[in-house]
């Protein structure tokens, strides 16, 4: 990777060089800092595909440089300011964990743009974008409370932060809502990509009896290990794993990130880039929800199609009243659609879901 | 909470599974170490073994043959180790941190049409008779074929290093290299063959990962499971037996944790995450006597 990084900035040094002087302006430098490798089949993966279409889009009006596997921390500092300090003019930052980096290293360069994926820290020169995949999430808990003939859902779950909670209860809320009796088991793996620890994790769900897998985790693994299990459903996460379907993987949620980098590259390029937040889903169709396949009931299927087709319209909130928070507290009242504060920062579980999340 | 849930006997089994990987690559790099070479690279040669391993099985159809490939990979990469350490008196532990950043690099780069490809299947082992006992049966003897490869393996380590001659040798020149070297001993070569031994194993490990556990390839996969060897050996103060010990507290422990919080025990998340680190630290170092061997990590010149 090292060699990688130095060999793109050698060949970029060399770009720029006879760049400038073809034509008289630089190119604009788009940077990305993965928290994955790209080839984890997942969330990394997706993004990887955004600068790919950055590429494509605009050919030699941009040149990009892209670091994978930062760990998220002071490394993701220095590999920022390292981006910085080539001549990056755009970076996007893609993991919640580079948040407080993002934030101070944009502080020392106020003339590189950043982008910091699913967080809510902003400053003049720092954006955020993130993607409604409880949308996706919902469309999986529907599907997965009708399938499931166990009635215990295994979620395998990353991090305690709002995104992931967001995921569980709207999945929750969805599979109970047609499915009273559905139980969730949630394992907190504390990481974002080990395939040991992913397999190991819906191994154990399964052990315990859940037929259905929910994964917010970055790896295919959970879907080889329900593979070979056997009799067990999945859900394509970041990314549509469709190698795994028809089965276990029944459905997914992509990630496409695409449309906005390019529009925010183009911004860049314009010199119209403004600090602003972004939270979009499938009415842009920044989540995609990936094909249902045959071996999920035609009726099934035909409820999760209406279901996606009602959140694209807009006519459905995925958290719409009657809702109570886990200890019974009244939350959302009938027909009442949760408020901004709520949904960015939920900490909370609903009712129904046991356990407690991690603080 | 629901502890009904668990099953003991698929927990006891899983922990034989979950701790094969590590004691691979554990008791390869307890072979280097008692040679008095310290090779941090374990992380890197794991994930070269899980690519190779992997790639070998794809093509040939045979899991075995990964096998074999992945410990040729491994021992290959480790001769790489091997020459700038023994003979070019490089820094091990600078060599060692480079030979994990260019095993993850050069995986990757194998890897790159393999993402997302099945391997082939590798079936468990129903040993008759023994797999017929209740409750122990398919706890201990139901496994794949390499959990039992692995035991056998830090055996014959155990018994190569207490009884045999050659192990006698080796652990001399662990302890003192100048003294070995003058009575006769071929310090160099002794410990090439225990770099390349240390190698293939750590190789076995990380195909273990691509072939049985997870199964697929992934870059990255073994995500730190070589540190955890590394500080296993360390830990089980250079002895095998505790090393099997540790390396199977270790899987038990983290297979257990991720069975209780599925059960929804009321102990919260983050105990439980560092409950595997903490019991095997804090059982491995109450029984710790040993001491490093004497010349680990020293550069040896037959001049000096």
């Amino acid at each position: 990777m090292k060699l990688k990084t130095l060999l793109t900035s050698v060949a970029l040094a060399a770009g720029l060089a006879t760049g400038a002087a073809a034509d008289g302006h630089e190119k604009t430098k788009v940077g990305f800092v993965y928290v994955g490798p790209i080839g984890d089949g997942g969330w990394t993966y997706e993004h990887h595909q955004g600068l790919l279409a950055v590429e494509e889009e605009f050919g030699d009006q941009v040149e990009t440089v892209y670091v994978e596997s930062v760990p998220e921390g002071a490394d993701a500092e220095r590999v920022m300011t390292q981006m910085a300090l080539e001549g990056a003019d755009l970076i996007f930052t893609t993991s919640f964990g580079y948040m407080d980096p993002t934030i101070n290293v944009a502080a020392k360069f106020p003339d590189v743009k950043f982008e910091h994926a699913t967080g809510f820290k902003r400053a003049d020169n720092v954006s955020t974008y993130s993607a409604r995949f409880y949308e996706g999430r919902a469309v999986q808990g529907h599907i997965a409370g009708r399938m499931t003939e166990s009635n215990i859902i295994g979620y395998i779950a990353s991090f305690p932060i709002p995104e992931v909670v967001r995921g569980i209860n709207s999945a929750y809320i969805h599979a109970s809502r047609v499915n009273p009796d559905v139980e969730f088991k949630i394992i907190w793996v504390y990481t974002w990509f080990d395939p040991a620890k992913e397999a190991e994790a819906a191994n154990v769900l399964i052990e315990q009896g859940a037929d259905i897998v929910l994964q917010h985790t970055d790896s295919t693994a959970p879907q080889a290990a329900a593979q070979a299990a056997g009799g067990v459903y999945t859900f394509g996460q970041a990314s549509d794993m469709a190698e795994f379907g028809p089965e276990p993987r029944i459905s997914s949620i992509i990630d496409n990130w695409a449309p906005y980098y390019i529009e925010r590259t183009q911004a860049v390029i314009d010199g119209t880039w403004v600090s602003e937040d972004t939270f979009d889903g499938i009415d842009t169709g920044m989540v995609e929800i990936g094909e249902i396949s045959d071996v999920v009931p035609a009726d099934v299927k035909a409820e999760a199609l209406a279901l996606i087709e009602s959140m694209r319209t807009g006519e459905y909130h995925p958290f719409t009243g009657p809702l109570n928070k886990q200890d019974g507290s009244a939350w959302l009242a009938e027909g009442e659609v949760i408020g901004v504060g709520d949904l960015l920062g939920m900490n909370f579980y609903v009712e129904g879901v046991s356990g407690e999340i991690p603080q | 909470m629901d502890l009904s849930a668990i099953n003991p006997v698929l927990l006891l089994a899983s922990l034989m599974v979950a701790a094969t990987p590590i004691l691979l690559a554990a008791i390869g790099e307890l072979v280097v170490e008692r040679a008095g070479v310290l090779n941090l690279g374990v992380e890197g040669m794991m994930i070269t073994g899980a690519v190779c391993g992997f790639v070998v099985a794809v093509n040939t159809g045979s899991p075995w043959l990964g096998f074999l490939g992945a410990a040729i990979g491994g021992a290959l990469l480790s001769v790489l180790f091997g020459v700038l350490t023994q003979y070019l008196l490089s820094n091990q532990v600078a060599t060692g941190l480079a030979l994990t950043l260019f095993g993850l690099g050069v995986s990757s780069l194998i890897g790159q049409g393999y993402i997302g490809i099945k391997g082939p299947e590798f079936p468990d082992w129903h040993i008759p008779l023994l797999g017929d006992i209740p409750i122990i049966g398919p706890i201990v003897f139901q496994h794949d074929p390499m959990v039992y490869v692995g035991l056998l393996i830090c055996l014959g380590v155990w018994a190569f290093l207490k009884y045999s001659r050659l192990g006698l040798v080796l652990r001399a020149v662990g302890e003192n290299h100048d003294a070995a070297h003058a009575l006769g001993y071929k310090v160099i070569r002794i410990r090439m063959a225990a770099i390349m031994f240390g190698g293939a194993c750590a190789g076995l490990g990380g195909a273990y990962l691509s072939l049985v556990r997870v199964p697929q390839w992934t870059e990255g996969m073994t995500a730190g499971a070589g540190w955890i060897a590394l500080a296993i050996v360390v830990f089980a103060s250079w002895r095998p037996g505790r090393l099997l010990l540790g390396a199977y507290l270790f899987g038990g422990v983290t297979v257990l944790q991720l069975n209780l919080q599925a059960a929804g025990l009321a102990i919260p998340v983050e105990y439980l995450s560092m409950s595997p680190y903490l019991a095997t630290i804090v059982v491995l170092v109450i029984m710790s006597a040993g001491r490093a061997p004497g010349s680990l990590g020293r550069i040896f010149h037959a001049s000096r």
